[in-house]
């Protein structure tokens, strides 16, 4: 099948392109960018999309998703949540390995991946575990996995406490040339912390969690990936602190990229009053101060990559004493129009957003995607930057309805999403 | 004057008018329980329901006595921590004794915000008879009451409350309230058990009992969680008495008439010297009578919206 894209606003930050073109799709592959398009408008074989007045941009690259399969089907499924990815203009979505089993060994992996093909309407990147079960002892098959297509490892919701488990882990990952995603915690200093230590965790009597919980291990990352050479990734970051570690990092040449969420960029420790458990996520949602320290991040390139935590949890999960809730929000459906927020509030520019949605997270994980180059895969998104819209979190096809977001005016619409050629989803 | 609300939850959410009528309220229950007919129709034909998941038998006695003075029908619900792992969730017990008819849920957990949970999910009105480290509004009603019966007015009274700000509902309701109407309130403990940012409450944070003493009008010696010991909180029980207990040598530090408050029940020899807690200048026992007035006015105040006070 062939597809016509027809005057849109391609932005492609691989190429450094921002101008209006037509774009000519054939065999799942972008096949050309055509002048003219009068004699392929009239041809009965190509499908014709009017992209006028639209962005076009490389499909969005999501490099921290829950999609829970296998073991917790009730909170979604590899299906639904390749639809909720397709829904919010996302064309691949890199999946974390706390399953149940965990993916810690290369048949749990062949399993996600089978899945993904039968059900899942867009590419499943799976991440392997650091430690068997993310028991934090031993190392789980890493070389296993990669072969079985993993592209990074991560024990992510349970830090690896013992430094010398992690600094192992880097030395025997290194030559496999994937990442380390380090869910920075330490979890004695979180203790029995639901939400950021401060005025609001003392207004609600909840136990808090410091800033310096999340910054202690990502010093100790820091350091570990120096003595080992291995590419550091830092998930999702949360305090100024863990923004001024990674930029003077970086100053000093370690590898390390980093990614933040759009929660963690839009909302302040306030959204939980009224025990909001929808705000309820892990890291938890920071002070305006730190939310401040992560925009300027974005913006000057110490944060490479904005990525959701996609964490879907059902109701009835959610709607328990805070305590027992648990940690986690449902972002793939919103994360474009929360995104483009920045834009508006002149924190990135478009381009620059979509470079952090696409063609760094590709870096960082070492996938062919997250670019419109002739000859690369034809992932595409195809969106609206004006048209305003309600957010109402109970229409998300995500069996995850836990959003902070239910009734946010917002404008920022996914038109079309195209995974290889193919429309898979359309507004 | 009309009482607005449909719950109780907490002092934080009351102002200074609301605070006060409950108080006046209490003071015609108290008229009430002096009495030989110690009983009032005002709640007849409500159920009102004691869900407790921690064991407290004063807040909970209270509370029975309370509701049996203003007619109501009472159904007391003790859950062990066991049996709710064991079981339902916390909404499904509360609808459940929702659809047995309960008017007034009056919930005692262990978890902070269990109370708001219940008011944003049911019809029946909630009193929270102390959620977690949150907060324990009829305790610090109570107190205010006490207070403003021994001093005639709370605006200007300078408030101490000693010891473990960190894990307190009773601190933290009592906080609200004597800030609301006007007092000075501060706080002091070890370091470890005063939270950060605590200072935005508008408290003036104190780490040396006898700095804190000076000029205080009323003293509200928290109880000490005996698992805290030897924990990374504090040494030792010992260490602890020495620097944060109350002798009879530091309660001189403050005024003459100053007033010595404990929730209960006391740690004597810890909290409080044995002298200190059966002084002229404690009022533990006032707290404990004056209770059942103040958790009257409360139940009174939610079932019925204040009419015919
Ligand atoms: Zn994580």
């Amino acid at each position: 099948m062939k597809l016509l894209i027809k005057s849109g606003r391609i932005i492609d930050p691989s190429r450094n392109i921002d101008r209006v073109e037509n774009i000519l799709i054939e065999e799942g592959k972008i096949s050309s960018y055509p002048a003219e398009t009068k004699k392929l408008e009239k041809d009965k074989k190509i499908n014709l999309i009017d992209a006028s007045g639209k962005t076009v941009s490389p499909g969005f690259i999501d490099m921290h998703v829950h999609l829970r399969e296998p073991g917790y089907e009730h909170k979604e499924t590899i299906r639904t949540g390749c639809e909720a990815g397709a829904a919010g203009g996302f064309t691949s979505l890199v999946c974390m390995p706390n399953t149940n089993p965990i993916n810690d060994n290369a048949s749990v992996t062949e399993y996600i991946l089978l899945k993904a093909r039968k059900e899942g309407i867009v590419n499943v990147f799976p991440i392997g575990a650091i430690t068997k079960g993310e028991k934090g002892e031993s190392l789980a098959q890493i070389g296993e996995m990669f072969e079985a297509g993993c592209v990074g490892i991560s024990d992510d919701g349970m830090p690896v406490m013992n430094s010398k488990v992690m600094r192992h882990a880097m030395e025997y990952v290194r030559p496999f040339n994937i990442p380390v995603i380090s869910h920075a915690e330490d979890k004695n200093l979180s203790g029995n912390g639901v939400m950021n230590e401060g005025f609001f965790s003392n207004k609600l009597g909840l136990g808090g969690i410091p800033n310096a919980s999340e910054e202690v291990i990502v010093a100790r990352d820091i350091t570990l990936a120096e003595l080992t050479g291995v590419h550091l990734h830092i998930a999702h970051v949360s305090t100024a602190g863990s923004v001024r570690l990674i930029r003077e990092a970086k100053a000093r040449g370690i590898r390390v990229t980093a990614e933040a969420t759009p929660h963690h960029v839009m909302l302040t420790d306030e959204a939980v009053l009224g025990y909001d458990t929808n705000a309820k996520v892990n890291p938890p949602i920071r002070t305006a101060e730190d939310v401040e320290f992560i925009r300027d991040g974005l913006k000057d390139g110490t944060i490479d990559a904005i990525a959701t935590d996609h964490a879907p949890h059902s109701e009835d999960e959610k709607k328990v004493e805070f305590d027992l809730a648990p940690f986690g929000i449902s972002g793939l459906e919103t994360a474009l129009p929360i995104s483009l927020k920045l834009v508006t509030e002149g924190v990135l520019t478009l381009n620059q957003l979509i470079e952090k949605l696409t063609f760094n997270p590709a870096q960082i994980v070492n996938i062919d995607r997250g670019t419109l180059m002739v000859g690369a895969k034809a992932d595409l998104v195809i969106f609206d930057t004006e048209k305003a819209f309600t957010v109402d979190r109970m229409k998300f096809r995500s069996k995850g309805k836990n959003s902070p977001f239910h009734g946010w005016k917002l404008t920022g619409h996914v038109e079309y999403t195209i995974v290889g050629g193919e429309i898979v989803y359309s507004a | 004057m009309v009482f607005q609300r449909k719950h109780i939850l907490g002092l934080e959410e009351l102002d200074a008018r609301e605070i006060n009528l409950v108080l006046d309220t209490a003071a015609s229950m108290k008229e009430v329980s002096e009495r030989d007919v110690k009983k009032v129709p005002a709640l007849k034909g409500t159920t009102v329901v004691n869900l407790f998941f921690e064991p407290s038998t004063r807040t909970r006695s209270s509370f029975e006595i309370a509701e049996k003075r203003l007619s109501a029908d009472v159904l007391n619900f003790t859950l062990s921590q066991s049996s709710v792992i064991k079981g339902e969730t916390l909404l499904d017990t509360a609808r459940n004794l929702e659809a047995m008819g309960a008017g007034v849920i009056v919930i005692r957990h262990s978890m902070s915000g269990a109370p708001w949970l219940l008011a944003k999910e049911l019809h029946s009105s909630i009193i929270n008879a102390g959620d977690g480290s949150h907060e324990h509004p009829s305790q610090a009603l109570l107190d205010l009451f006490t207070i403003r019966e021994i001093k005639g007015e709370i605006g200007g009274l300078v408030v101490v409350i000693v010891g473990d700000i960190r894990h307190s509902r009773v601190a933290r309701s009592n906080i609200w309230g004597f800030l609301r109407l006007g007092a000075e309130v501060r706080v002091v403990g070890p370091a470890t058990l005063i939270p950060k940012e605590i200072e935005y409450m508008d408290v003036k944070v104190f780490y040396t009992l006898e700095e804190a003493l000076k000029d205080a009008d009323v003293v509200i010696m928290l109880r000490i969680q005996m698992e805290r010991q030897g924990s990374e909180y504090f040494p030792s029980l010992r260490e602890y008495s020495k620097f944060y207990g109350l002798s009879r040598e530091k309660l001189r530090i403050a005024k003459d008439d100053v007033s010595v408050m404990h929730p209960g029940p006391i740690n004597r020899g810890v909290e409080l010297s044995s002298e200190v807690a059966d002084d002229v200048n404690s009022v533990i026992l006032d707290q404990v009578s004056n209770g059942i007035a103040v958790r009257m006015a409360m139940l009174y105040l939610v079932a019925s919206g204040g009419r015919n006070v």
